[in-house]
């Protein structure tokens, strides 16, 4: 097969199109430089009519949203999932991760949860407090003015709270929270258990003059049509593409390797067009990766040389390891006072809880390490597929009867309609040297890449702080006047702990550090072993914290960036 | 709250709303009213498919599996299940039977076996008690079987009516999924979700039916809709000042 070749050389080649990918895309281009973005989906624009899912009613899709297509249901705006077709990943035995990868540009940022927190003092030092893990390189003040900027760009509503770990911003101001929020403030409070308005990157407020504000739909997993919430599509890169004329977007792009040359320094990358299966090649004076912490280490790893006989900017042997995803586990509940609520008001809010609660312990007295934050759900909203199963089943609780049909059952939807909610934890797992991926050594996908394989192991430290979720849960539950549904997760199930990469947080894969032996890339995002390889995606974190990795993915792609374009003034590149 | 209330609601909730935005084909970035960009997305009936998801559907409308037989059973036991009122349509008015035809070829491990299988065991104890198939039955007869299978028998009184309430189960769920995620079924729950709007809290008629309000010192924290269009500005502190 010959290898077509680009003959324009770039000054910048950007993997990826996601949190990352995209910051760096605006950083790049409107330093002057010239990008080249490649992503492995399709184009997508939140705004267009024709694969737009936002304002769909239910009836608009026949299987009423059911997810035979979309494993988060038919409007959720991600292309791929937990598996795409085609492009496999295997697990060792014993192992049970789940990868998600959404293939459209934006990536994962079209759907996400738009939880967006800042990682605190204590969350890049945590090693000084538990003897765990690892330290981060650098420290919350070298980032905080990246997370100050970041605000103001790109927009989170929240609240000034004064709290150590979970420092403000530039909030704009949140939405006031619904009836079962309501009642989980009282319920958490009751139980001793923080509770603060969330944080999330939705406009409540006009941030500037190209993006609309919320209108209060629920549906930020469909993206916004009027680009209200945080996607990198809406947000980063098609005012990028449409802007100063710097940016070449390629879609459709399977990028199979970072090419170097005799002094193992990058040259560009190869990829494989989608549509004809034709493999490409793309000239570069620098490489940006943020193709997602788990791709970024696959093309890594796949990009074996003289210079680098165990892969690109592996010398160390460190790529793929630390894996890390968010650990999760949740509890739904009925509440009874919550029964023949009123209806004829609308209630859907942002897309997303309008409270939740941050960590609120000190591990020192607990048998876990490292602390979780619990996110909130319920309400009224609108029905989908799923709707009612086993409605009448609720009447178990309040001494009425069970299964039934015609004007009793009637009854029974609206009595339970908007009358269950629940909560779910999401903490940080520690970092570990043998949970990792690696290439599988046998299995390609269908562009004949080597596929990655999982090797992954929760703790009792993780196990242990599930356990602690489910406890808080219940306390919580009884205390607003609930009942908890289903049974309790027992020690055999882990205590309700899902599986690796269910959260969606994986992070960790190509860790910075300020020791090549033992890390991947320096405090800049720079690959150790070749100094014009950097990158952008959750890859670089030492550990997670108890809060989402979007919001530090984008602090630490803005500082990566601006670092690229210093050295590129300085002629280091 | 009926549809002619939400357009209302819709058009209320745009005003000043949102800008426009650059878009795919290159125009430059143009500010100002919105008006069709909410609209546009709901005119389109591809409920936002992928060309693979599009095949998908295709391929499934042109399958058949339920046949003409156990379709009419299907009609008449959802209609059973929610049948019309002085306010609100039957299943079968809400299309129920479709949703069902269309989701056993959807989703066929989760339901074929079973709600073939279930429409027979029907039939069967139709035929053994009245020696008619189900559709056959008058409708007092109909009712007689379907009281014996309504409702758990956790102390499995009659064990030779267990496939039948299992059936059952999975029969009402598919009828109930199926009617409240139908306009008809919106109007009888009272669904008020779906459209443009700008949400300022809970009523306080509706906080006074319950046992929770709202803290003053939070709700001080939380948006002023009157300047939700006032570009945010803060001070150096992060104070929003606008």
């Amino acid at each position: 097969m010959q290898i077509k070749e680009n003959a324009k050389e770039y000054d910048v080649i950007i993997v990826g199109s996601g949190a990352g990918g995209g910051m760096a895309t605006k950083i790049l281009s409107e330093a002057g430089l010239s990008v080249a973005l490649v992503e492995a989906g399709p184009y997508f624009d939140p705004k267009d009519p024709t694969t737009a899912t936002q304002m769909k009613f239910p009836w608009e899709s026949p299987r009423r949203g059911a997810s035979t297509n979309r494993a988060f249901g038919d409007f959720d705006q991600s292309w791929g999932d937990w598996e795409v077709d085609g492009e496999p990943y295997t697990k060792k035995e014993g192992t049970n991760f789940l990868w998600w990868r959404s293939r459209m540009l934006g990536g994962r940022t079209n759907h996400w949860g738009r939880i967006s927190l800042r990682f605190g003092p204590t969350d890049f030092k945590h090693k000084d407090v538990d003897g765990l893990g690892e330290n981060w390189p650098i420290s919350y003040d070298d980032i905080k003015p990246y997370y100050d900027r970041l605000d103001k760009m790109v927009g989170v509503f929240g609240s000034k709270e004064k709290r150590y770990n979970d420092p403000d911003g530039y909030f704009l101001p949140p939405p006031k929270p619904r009836l079962h929020e309501l009642y989980y403030i009282k319920g958490a409070r009751k139980a001793g258990v923080d509770v603060i308005p969330s944080r999330l990157s939705i406009l409540t407020k006009k941030l500037n003059k190209d993006r609309g504000v919320c209108y209060y739909c629920a549906q930020c997993n469909r993206s916004c049509n009027v680009y209200a919430d945080f996607s990198s599509s809406s947000v980063f890169i098609i005012p990028a593409v449409n802007g100063g004329g710097q940016v070449d977007l390629y879609v459709n792009s399977m990028v199979r390797t970072v090419t170097t040359n005799d002094e193992g320094k990058a040259t560009g990358v190869s990829y494989i067009n989608k549509e004809d299966r034709k493999e490409y090649k793309l000239k570069g004076r620098s490489v940006v990766l943020g193709a997602s912490a788990c791709s970024s280490a696959r093309i890594l790893l796949n990009s074996k040389s003289k210079q680098h006989p165990n892969g690109l900017g592996n010398s160390s042997d460190v790529v793929g390891r630390y894996l890390h995803d968010s650990t999760g586990a949740g509890r739904s509940a009925f509440i009874p006072a919550m029964m023949n609520r009123k209806t004829d008001y609308n209630e859907d809010g942002v897309g997303g809880m309008h409270v939740y609660s941050p960590w609120w312990l000190d591990n020192k007295k607990l048998n876990f390490p490292r602390g979780y934050h619990i996110e909130v759900w319920g309400g009224k909203g609108m029905p989908a597929y799923g709707f009612g199963f086993d409605v009448s089943g609720l009447n178990k609780y309040i001494g009425g009867d069970v299964g039934g049909y015609g004007t009793k059952l009637r009854e029974d939807v609206k009595k339970f309609y908007g009358a269950t909610m629940g909560m779910a934890g999401r903490g940080e797992a520690i970092a570990r040297y043998d949970n990792r991926c690696e290439i599988d050594p046998e299995m390609v996908d269908q562009f004949g890449i080597p596929v990655l394989r999982f090797d992954y192991k929760w703790s009792d430290y993780e196990r242990y702080q599930a356990k602690h979720m489910q406890d808080t849960f219940e306390e919580i539950i009884h205390s607003m006047g609930g009942i908890p549904l289903g049974d309790k997760p027992t020690k055999e199930q882990d205590w309700g702990l899902l599986a690796p990469g269910q959260i969606i947080h994986e992070v960790g894969t190509t860790r910075m550090g300020n020791d090549p032996k033992t890390s991947v890339t320096n405090k800049y995002c720079q690959l150790h072993d070749a100094s014009n390889v950097f990158i952008v995606d959750a890859g670089p974190f030492t550990s997670q914290a108890d809060k989402n990795c979007t919001w530090t993915i984008m602090a630490l792609a803005m500082r990566t960036s601006e670092y690229i374009v210093e050295e590129y003034k300085k002629q280091n590149i | 709250m009926k549809r002619r209330d939400s357009l209302k609601y819709l058009i209320v909730g745009t005003i000043g709303g949102a800008a426009a935005v650059g878009s795919s084909s290159g125009c430059k970035t143009e500010t100002g009213e919105n008006s069709n960009i909410i609209t546009d997305a709901t005119k389109s009936k591809l409920y936002g498919r992928t060309p693979a998801e599009i095949e998908h559907d295709k391929k499934v409308n042109a399958e058949s599996y339920l046949n003409a037989h156990e379709l009419a059973t299907v009609a008449i036991l959802s209609d059973i299940i929610l049948p019309k009122t002085e306010t609100a349509g039957s299943a079968t008015d809400a299309e129920v039977p479709e949703f069902i035809d269309f989701i056993v070829k959807d989703l066929p491990s989760y339901f074929q076996l079973p709600m073939r299988g279930g429409l027979m065991w029907l039939d069967s104890e139709s035929n053994k008690r009245f020696n008619k198939e189900f559709v056959a039955l008058e409708h007092e007869q109909r009712i007689e079987i379907v009281d014996d299978i309504a409702y758990p028998d956790p102390d499995n009184k009659k064990p030779e009516m267990a496939p039948g309430i299992k059936f059952f189960k999975t029969f009402r769920n598919l009828t109930v999924t199926g009617y409240y995620t139908t306009r008809i079924g919106f109007d009888d729950l009272g669904v008020t979700s779906n459209f443009a709007n700008v949400w300022d809290g809970v009523p306080a008629e509706v906080l006074a039916n319950h046992d929770v309000d709202y803290d003053p010192e939070w709700i001080a924290k939380c948006v002023d809709q009157s300047k939700r269009n006032d570009i945010a500005e803060w001070d150096g502190e992060g104070n929003l000042l606008t």
